[in-house]
């Protein structure tokens, strides 16, 4: 409504001024009014019902019908409506006549005016008219007596032209005559440009009158003479004393004078190409002997390799594309041209490239490599410089090449520096497990020891990422292109470095559990179990962290497979786990081969009452309790079956009474001679069967408990093969109570002791002519003494 | 009980002969016999009185001879001694009493002869030639390989060669096996961790097989079809498989008991059924494709695969025949110390643990179609 409003139209407010307000604008205007719901506007719906704009019905469109709308409303409305719409129209029929009045009114003053001005332009034409006509007249007068001038000069003007062409002529033929002497004289100065400017200019002509005798004369003396300028030339090209730019100079001059271009080329290349080589030379020497260090840094080496032979090279190129390619001569001598500039180039930036390469190679200290990548960078965009003058040529493409190498063989000797470093880190460890016995009173922390190799090793790891990392700087000309942002983010450093690193940790670590399988091997049995924790570390988080910086810092792009975090892990633990499991083994055996030994070795039958317990027995209580320390150093604690701390003598009077007793039992009844173990089997029935050299978990009485099985069932079945005297079996039974009364804390099930201990003792017996059981009292008392 | 065997020269019935370990009573030699249609076990019982029986082997020309490795306990000293004996010949072969006389009116066995171990030490084991007539023996005695022969009709042994194991320590035989190739000239030996091959013409060393095990060395069986290979077993758990013109490297390795593996054979027919028998009382029947003389893998050549769609589902079928554990068998309570494959049936094998529990076992019925077929 506001529109309108603010228009030029008749306020809404005024009802009787709204009709004829409307009519006198554009249809267009009025049916955007009425087409709004105003009070004004119903009252128009209801003489146009249904409203139909432009239709015939529509009293105001374009296209109204009065038989059609008559018989509408007729159709449609009440006899009172009739009535108040033909009052309604008589209205506006009316006020539509008073506007056409007040309409004509305004309009006939305007037209009055209108007559009186065109009358008064008809006066003004006419005067114009007379003085157009005096204009053309003077005209014509004009143009008759240029006529009569120029008629008269024209003999005058013809005789000075001929004079002038005669003038030029005279000058050209003394230039020609006066050319051998400047000619000479100009090469006398040594302004062979002057020289060449000259002859250039009358060698045409000369060309073109050698068939008369005087110019034939002129003709050979300046040959002669330019042939001599030119042997001046070549020899001052060949001289090579002369800058790149002297020398330039000359290759133009012997151009103009029509010296074959290709011997040119090859000329000025040969004649650069010995410049360039005697700079690479040096650039050689200055490599220092093959074996021998490198007399300067890899950075001054570039650096000055930049600055003299590229630099030069592009000199080179720049002055040899000015004289010989971009001239506009034949198609086919540019062509050649640029031909041989591209074989010069490529052969002599190959020298080039080896000479960097052998310098690069060269490189292979594994500490900052900021020197070289600053090298390479510098290398890399001189290059690029040098690429953009000569785009045909490939130095560009082979100098990223040099360059993706270098970082490739960067990444090697990275991996290969860490894997030595963490091999040093196993020598160290090695050594101080092995030193410090008498040093110290204790032996070596191995938390310690383990807490120093992880932080040593992931600093390691953290530099060599640093030092890596500046192959992808920002400001390093290389590192966008597409091989260092993609494929040397995740195959070089992430899969090549850093999962190479972790595999061949789990590498090593499995290799200490394969050779060591021959007679205990040479590792010692801590380092086991210190890997084997570094491992399991490894596993839980440190992988994690590893690869998560890795791919923080080397946003990695590419889409290549990579090795997920989840299979490293699992290879770690399980190298953990087999070290572990190692690590159980090899103390199982030490302390097994020692009770084989003490059975193997005894006269069982011939043995005295036993006094005390025997000092093998000792041996391996005390070397299970420095397993314990040992292991409880790097692993937790772990579950245990509930047990009371009681728990040792009370099953054990269980196991040496009633059990044993029950035992032995069959075994003195002579009657069923053939089912003497029957009881102990209905009793095993119920036992879990024992698996001896099981994998163990990842804490301090799992690994306990694998040691002490192994070294009970070999005590089991060291004992089976003998035969015992009485007193033999007395013996094992103090020494099975004794091991009883220490082992039982060790393990997580006191009960497998138990079974284990039981067996033995059982089958002592069984291996006993004469089956004699001590008092457990007696026994009791010995091992307390003991 | 300890000693098992099979009775080798019987190839119809199936029949094992067993020795027990006693201190206390008379030790027996039983001769068990399988009655395969019906299920049935039958016992017969010999008297073996001069001791407990740590090792036994039957003859392989006569079924009633055997030779025995038992303890004598005399003045409070232990002493391993080796007999040869025959067994009464109505038991030969097999049984002619009802299973349910227990009664068992037990039999004595004949000495034939006595293998005379005063000058060598313990006796560890006795093996026969394997395809001889019955007439050579080899025992081990400590660190002495004795060769022997049976003289007028095995009532006498003389000791024909002998050759000594010499190195710093005390050196002592644990078990051997003889070569059924080679013209039996070949015996193999374990001391130790180390594996011997021996030649029984010169009683020479000719191969030898150092840490073979990590640990001590329990058993060795030859392959019986190719002349080469060799299995052994030990204390590390392991039963490796050599190749005896190769010896730095095992040809493979099986690390699937979890304590000492006492025992492994092959299948007298079938090499590439390999059992081992362990203190972890389980038994592992293993399936060594790979290495058996066996066809393996493809026989039919690539071009002929792909002509004929037949064929290559007949050769996919085939295929999955791989290295792997056919079955473990967990009867046993205690320590198996012995398995044998039964001489008659080769689908057929017994084992026998601490407890003088025996099991017999087949090999499963799919398998035995899968290589029959």
């Amino acid at each position: 409504m506001s529109a309108p409003q603010g228009g030029p139209l008749p306020g809404p407010g005024e009802p009787g001024s709204e009709a004829p307000g409307g009519k006198r604008r554009p249809h267009g205007m009025l049916k955007l009014y009425y087409g709004l719901p105003d009070p004004a506007g119903e009252a128009r719906g209801g003489l146009a019902p249904g409203g139909d704009p432009g239709g015939p019905t529509d009293i105001n469109g374009a296209h109204f019908d009065p038989e059609v709308f008559l018989t509408k409303l007729r159709k449609e409305c009440s006899l009172t409506q009739l009535m108040d719409c033909e009052t309604d129209m008589v209205k506006q029929i009316r006020a539509l006549d008073s506007d056409m009045q007040t309409l004509v009114y305004e309009n006939y003053n305007k037209f009055i005016s209108a007559t009186d001005t065109i009358r008064k332009m008809k006066n003004d034409f006419k005067k114009m008219e007379d003085e157009m006509d005096c204009l053309a007249a003077n005209m014509s007068v004009i143009t008759e007596f240029s006529a009569c001038i120029s008629s008269t000069l024209q003999d005058q003007h013809e005789q000075i032209t001929k004079l002038s062409g005669v003038h030029t002529l005279l000058r050209k033929l003394q230039f020609l005559f006066e050319l051998p002497a400047r000619l000479t004289k100009c090469v006398e100065l040594e302004a062979y440009g002057q020289a060449v400017r000259y002859y250039s200019k009358a060698r045409s002509i000369l060309h073109q009158y050698q068939h008369m005798p005087s110019f034939q004369g002129i003709q050979d003396d300046c040959q002669k003479i330019m042939a001599n300028l030119a042997q001046k030339l070549r020899e001052k090209f060949r001289d090579g004393g002369s800058g790149a730019k002297d020398l330039a100079e000359c290759v133009e001059l012997l151009l103009q004078l029509d010296e074959p271009a290709e011997e040119l080329c090859d000329e000025f290349l040969s004649h650069a190409r010995c410049r360039l080589e005697a700079e690479l030379e040096a650039l050689e020497a200055e490599l220092g002997k093959p074996c021998g260090a490198p007399v300067t840094d890899i950075l001054e080496f570039i650096d000055r390799g930049c600055n003299i032979f590229v630099s030069n090279m592009c000199l080179v190129i720049a002055s040899y594309q000015e004289l010989f390619v971009s001239r506009e001569g034949v198609q086919g001598i540019t062509r050649m041209a640029q031909d041989k500039l591209v074989a010069f180039v490529n052969s002599l930036m190959e020298t080039y490239f080896s000479l960097v390469e052998r310098r690069i190679q060269l490189e292979k200290g594994v500490g900052d490599n900021s020197l070289l990548v600053r090298a390479l960078d510098r290398f890399h965009r001189r290059l690029q410089a040098l690429a953009k003058l000569l785009p045909a040529s490939n130095v560009a493409a082979e100098g990223t090449e040099i360059v993706v190498r270098a970082a490739k063989e960067r990444i090697r000797q990275y991996l290969l520096a860490l894997q030595s470093f963490y091999q040093d880190c196993l020598t160290d460890v090695r050594q101080s497990l092995a030193a410090p016995r008498l040093a110290g009173k204790e032996s070596p922390n191995l938390a310690e020891l383990l807490g120093t190799i992880s932080a040593s090793v992931l600093n390691q790891i953290k530099s060599v990422l640093t030092y890596v990392h500046l192959f992808t700087a920002k400001d390093i000309t290389f590192s966008n292109k597409p091989y260092f942002k993609g494929e040397f983010c995740s195959q070089g450093v992430r899969e090549g470095l850093i999962v190479g690193f972790i595999k061949s940790i789990c590498q090593t670590a499995r290799q200490f559990c394969e050779t060591t399988g021959d007679k205990g091997g040479s590792t010692p049995p801590a380092l086991l179990l210190l890997l084997s924790r570094l491992c399991l570390d490894y596993e839980t988080s440190t992988i994690s962290y590893i690869l998560t910086l890795t791919d923080e810092q080397f946003l990695v792009q590419d889409h290549s497979p990579i090795t997920p975090v989840t299979s490293l892990c699992a290879e770690a633990r399980e190298a953990a786990q087999r070290l572990l499991n190692h690590y159980v083994k090899v103390q199982g055996l030490i302390i097994s081969q020692m009770l084989r030994k003490s059975v193997e070795t005894r006269d069982w039958v011939n043995t005295i009452e036993p006094r005390n317990v025997r000092a093998v027995m000792k041996r391996v209580v005390e070397d299970t309790t420095s397993i314990d320390v040992q292991v409880g150093l790097l692993y937790e604690e772990g579950v245990r079956k509930a047990q009371s701390s009681d728990s040792s003598k009370r099953t054990f009077s269980v196991y040496s009474s009633s059990r044993q007793q029950s035992r032995y039992a069959p075994s003195y009844t002579p009657s069923a001679p053939l089912d003497t173990n029957l009881l102990s089997n209905i009793q095993k029935l119920f036992s879990e069967r024992i698996d001896i050299f099981s994998p163990v978990e990842f804490n301090k009485v799992s690994v306990l408990t694998g040691i002490i099985k192994i070294s009970l069932k070999t005590f089991l079945e060291c004992v089976r093969l003998r035969t015992f005297g009485r007193y033999g079996l007395q013996q094992i039974q103090v020494d099975c109570y004794y091991l009883q009364l220490y082992l039982w804390r060790f393990v997580c099930d006191e009960n497998l002791v138990h079974f284990l201990l039981d067996e033995i003792v059982g089958s002592t017996a069984h291996r006993c002519p004469d089956p004699v059981p001590m008092e457990q009292s007696v026994i009791e008392v010995i091992c307390e003494r003991g | 009980a300890r000693a098992l065997t099979p009775q080798i020269a019987e190839t119809d019935a199936i029949r094992f002969l067993i020795g027990t370990q006693s201190l206390k009573y008379d030790n027996q030699i039983h001769i068990i016999d399988f009655d395969d249609e019906n299920n049935i076990i039958n016992k017969n019982v010999l008297i073996h009185q001069v001791g407990e029986i740590w090792h036994i082997s039957a003859s392989p020309a006569d079924k009633g001879v055997l030779a025995t490795c038992y303890n004598k306990t005399s003045d409070s000293k232990v002493m391993t001694c080796a007999a040869v004996w025959r067994m009464p010949k109505e038991l030969e072969s097999g049984s002619h009493e009802s299973p349910d006389d227990s009664s068992s009116n037990t039999q004595t066995l004949e000495l034939l002869c006595h293998l005379d171990n005063t000058a060598h030490g313990n006796m560890a084991c006795v093996i026969w030639e394997p395809m001889g007539d019955g007439k050579k023996l080899i025992s081990l005695a400590d660190n002495h390989l004795l060769l022997w022969d049976l003289q007028e009709s095995s009532s006498n042994a003389v000791l024909s060669n002998s050759a000594a194991l010499e190195g710093k320590g005390q050196l002592k035989f644990t078990s051997g096996r003889w070569s059924p190739h080679h013209n039996c000239t070949q015996v193999t030996t374990a001391n130790d961790t180390a594996i011997r091959g021996w030649d029984t013409r010169s009683m020479r060393q000719i191969y030898y097989i150092e840490n073979a095990h990590g640990q001590l060395v329990r058993d060795l069986d030859f392959n019986p079809n190719k002349q080469y290979y060799l299995a052994s077993c030990g204390d590390d758990c392991k039963v490796k498989f050599w190749d005896t013109r190769n010896v730095t490297e095992p040809v493979k390795t099986l690390e699937e008991h979890s304590h000492w593996v006492w025992n492994v054979r092959y299948n007298h027919s079938h090499d590439q059924l390999v059992l081992s028998g362990s203190s972890d009382s389980r038994i592992i029947l293993s399936n060594m494709v790979s290495i058996s003389s066996e066809p393996f893998g493809h026989l039919v050549d690539d071009d002929e695969l792909s002509d004929q769609e037949d064929h290559h589902q007949e050769e996919k079928t085939k295929e999955p025949l791989q290295d792997s554990i056919i079955a473990t068998y967990e009867e046993h309570e205690d320590s198996v110390y012995a398995v044998e494959w039964s001489s008659a049936d080769p689908w057929l094998f017994a084992s026998l643990s601490y407890d003088g529990r025996l099991v017999i076992n087949r090999v499963p019925r799919a398998l035995k179609y899968h290589i029959l077929l």
